[in-house]
């Protein structure tokens, strides 16, 4: 649109459009975020919608001292607990299914689409699916044992598809350097493979985490009697009408973010690691 | 580089009939081949032609379809890389991103059980062989082509091969630094004394390097032999041409191959002549390259020295007789 030339200088309307198309999709992602953080800082009197009516933290206070209203620490706990617990089978059972799926096998392809299309069904269909099979096997549904079962439908497939493409990335003349001076087939998965992949497992690790942190629909029909966290603050915005509900967005955003943080410190602190480890040895 | 801690005596290597096929593809179409031990074989041609398959299954990382391996007195079909007495060196050097220098050139003794101490000591020896002793403690990442070159030879040479395999060694090194590893190559032959086998498309390499220079084309071995016999007497047409610096011509019942050096331009002494048209000049210092138009050769080119170019210099689209004497024509196979 008339710019290219003078691209240091003069923008061209494309660059406008675009730039306020991303400045809007900015503020849909934090906007909200945004609001509620303020808004958790109500002054005591306050309500749900602005005017702020003072400044205070009361409603963080609220948050630990009451549990009439809800099992805030409870289902942040089980939440924790069943997203580990999904972090570390996804991570396993990717990487394991990623080895398989480099050598091409009798039925590989049927077998992959067979895995990746429970992507498309809809995850309320999936979490129904459960607790009725569950009702109808007489098994009491439970978030660590159904509810686990309903988020590794959807952490499997994903962490599958990211495997691959780390596999991809992956040059096999490592492998066979290994085999060269005399690596066995688990000494190289041990000592060549698994470091080198390292890093890229650790974002599988991440991205089966928050999936499951925060996964609503497939937890809805599965989760039995206890509560997790997402369920509990759904629970809570039908019958809670005061801005410790904001509280507690808060609080869970903080911690979301914090898990983040600590896994980039994790990957920088592992590169500096090994770099140090080179820059002291010999 | 000196070689005083590697001991090794160099193996002999020998292919009876060697193929391999990946499906109905065939890229290796059972191939005989010699190579004495201590001797520096090039496998030459162009990409496709089975080289880099008949290296990976002497090394082990490709399975033989049929035929025999030998290395040293012992047929090795079915071994491990590690127990051929090969030690490979990769085109990309395949050096472990996540280890130092030490470790990676350390990494076969330490799957072997040596202990610590012993295989840093005997690690650090070697990258001392390489001129990569400062370098011990640096990631591959913080090294340049060259230096994860040396590391790479350090790590393949550190198990005392008979046999080193090496994968297009200078392919990824510019210009300059090529013929400077091409020179250490050969002097860490000389003075290692094992068999050097190493892939290369580049005809320069195998003439500055090879012993025994073999030349492959579609999976088949078209010549082998020392490189001046290579170029003094191409058996093909393929091989005349691929080589270069020979013009490929029809003579009496069948091909000919000549020299373009050999050619001379004008009336004076010569048995053979052609009347061509000047296509292409090129200025190369020493020499000065003709390419010519002529009846019945698709590429006549003359390699003509300097000095005597320039006694009669000559522009592109001038008519020019080029003649050559009987004796330096040599029939070629079909």
């Amino acid at each position: 649109m008339g710019g290219n030339h003078t691209r240091d200088t003069r923008r061209g309307l494309s660059f406008h459009l675009l730039a306020a198309f991303f400045g809007l999709f900015v503020l849909f992602l934090y906007g909200p975020i945004a609001t509620i953080l303020v808004l958790s800082f109500q002054g005591p009197d306050g309500g749900l919608t602005f005017p702020m009516n003072g400044v205070s933290t009361h409603w963080f206070r609220n948050l630990f001292e009451q549990q009439a209203v809800g099992d805030f620490g409870g289902s942040f706990r089980r939440s924790i607990a069943l997203g580990l617990a999904v972090m570390v089978l996804t991570v396993v059972f990717s990487l394991l299914a990623g080895f398989a799926f480099r050598r091409r096998f009798a039925g590989s392809g049927a077998l992959f689409y067979l895995a990746v299309a429970s992507l498309i069904v809809p995850s309320i269909l999936v979490s129904l699916g459960i607790g009725l099979l569950f009702n109808i096997l007489g098994l009491e549904p439970t978030w660590y044992g159904s509810a686990l079962g309903a988020h590794l439908t959807w952490t499997l497939p994903f962490g599958l598809l990211i495997v691959f493409a780390i596999f991809n990335r992956f040059n096999p003349a490592y492998e066979e350097a290994a085999r060269d001076l005399g690596a066995g087939p688990w000494q190289t998965v041990r000592h060549v493979v698994l470091p080198i992949l390292l890093p890229s497992l650790i974002g599988v690790g991440l991205f089966g985490f928050t999936l499951s942190y925060d996964e609503f629909a497939r937890t809805l029909m599965t989760a039995g009697s206890f509560n997790t966290l997402p369920l509990e603050i759904y629970g809570m915005t039908t019958n809670v009408t005061t801005p410790v509900l904001y509280a507690l967005g808060s609080l869970t955003t903080l911690f979301s973010f914090t898990v983040i943080g600590l896994f980039l410190l994790g990957l920088v602190g592992l590169r500096r690691r090994r770099l140090r480890r080179a820059a002291t040895a010999g | 580089m000196t070689a005083t801690a590697i001991t090794a005596t160099g193996l002999p290597v020998e292919l009876v009939k060697l193929r391999k096929a990946y499906g109905s593809t065939v890229a290796v179409d059972g191939i005989d081949l010699r190579i004495a031990a201590g001797s520096y074989c090039c496998l030459l041609g162009p990409s496709g032609c089975g080289k880099t398959s008949t290296l990976r299954m002497i090394a082990g990382h490709e399975d033989i379809s049929d035929g025999d391996l030998l290395i040293g007195d012992s047929v090795m079909n079915g071994e491990p890389p590690a127990r051929r007495g090969t030690a490979m060196m990769f085109q990309s050097y395949a050096l472990f991103p996540h280890l130092d220098c030490t470790d990676n050139v350390a990494f076969s003794l330490k799957m072997k059980g040596v202990s610590k101490e012993e295989r840093r000591r005997r690690a650090s020896e070697m990258l001392e062989l390489v001129d990569m002793g400062k370098y011990a403690a640096r990631l591959p990442a913080q090294l340049s082509g060259g230096q994860q070159q040396r590391v790479a030879l350090a790590r393949a040479l550190i198990t005392r091969p008979g046999v080193l395999l090496l994968d297009e060694p200078l392919s990824a090194l510019d210009p300059f630094l090529r013929v400077r590893m091409r020179e250490e190559l050969k002097r860490l032959h000389r003075e290692l004394g094992i068999t050097f086998i190493h892939v290369t498309h580049s005809q320069t390499e195998a003439m500055a390097l090879a012993d025994l220079a073999v030349v492959m084309n579609q999976g088949r071995i078209e010549q082998a032999g020392p490189p001046r016999e290579l170029f003094n007497r191409p058996r093909t047409a393929f091989v005349a041409r691929f080589i270069g610096g020979h013009n490929v011509i029809a003579g009496e019942g069948g091909q000919d191959a000549v020299r373009a050096d050999r050619i001379r331009l004008g009336d004076g002494g010569a048995d053979i002549r052609v009347e061509g048209t000047v296509r292409a000049l090129e200025y190369h210092g020493s020499s000065v390259h003709l390419s010519l138009d002529v009846p019945g050769a698709d590429d006549f080119a003359v390699i003509l020295d300097e000095a005597r170019f320039f006694d009669s210099p000559l522009s592109i689209g001038d008519r020019v007789l080029a003649g050559w004497s009987r004796r330096d024509t040599h029939p070629l196979v079909a």
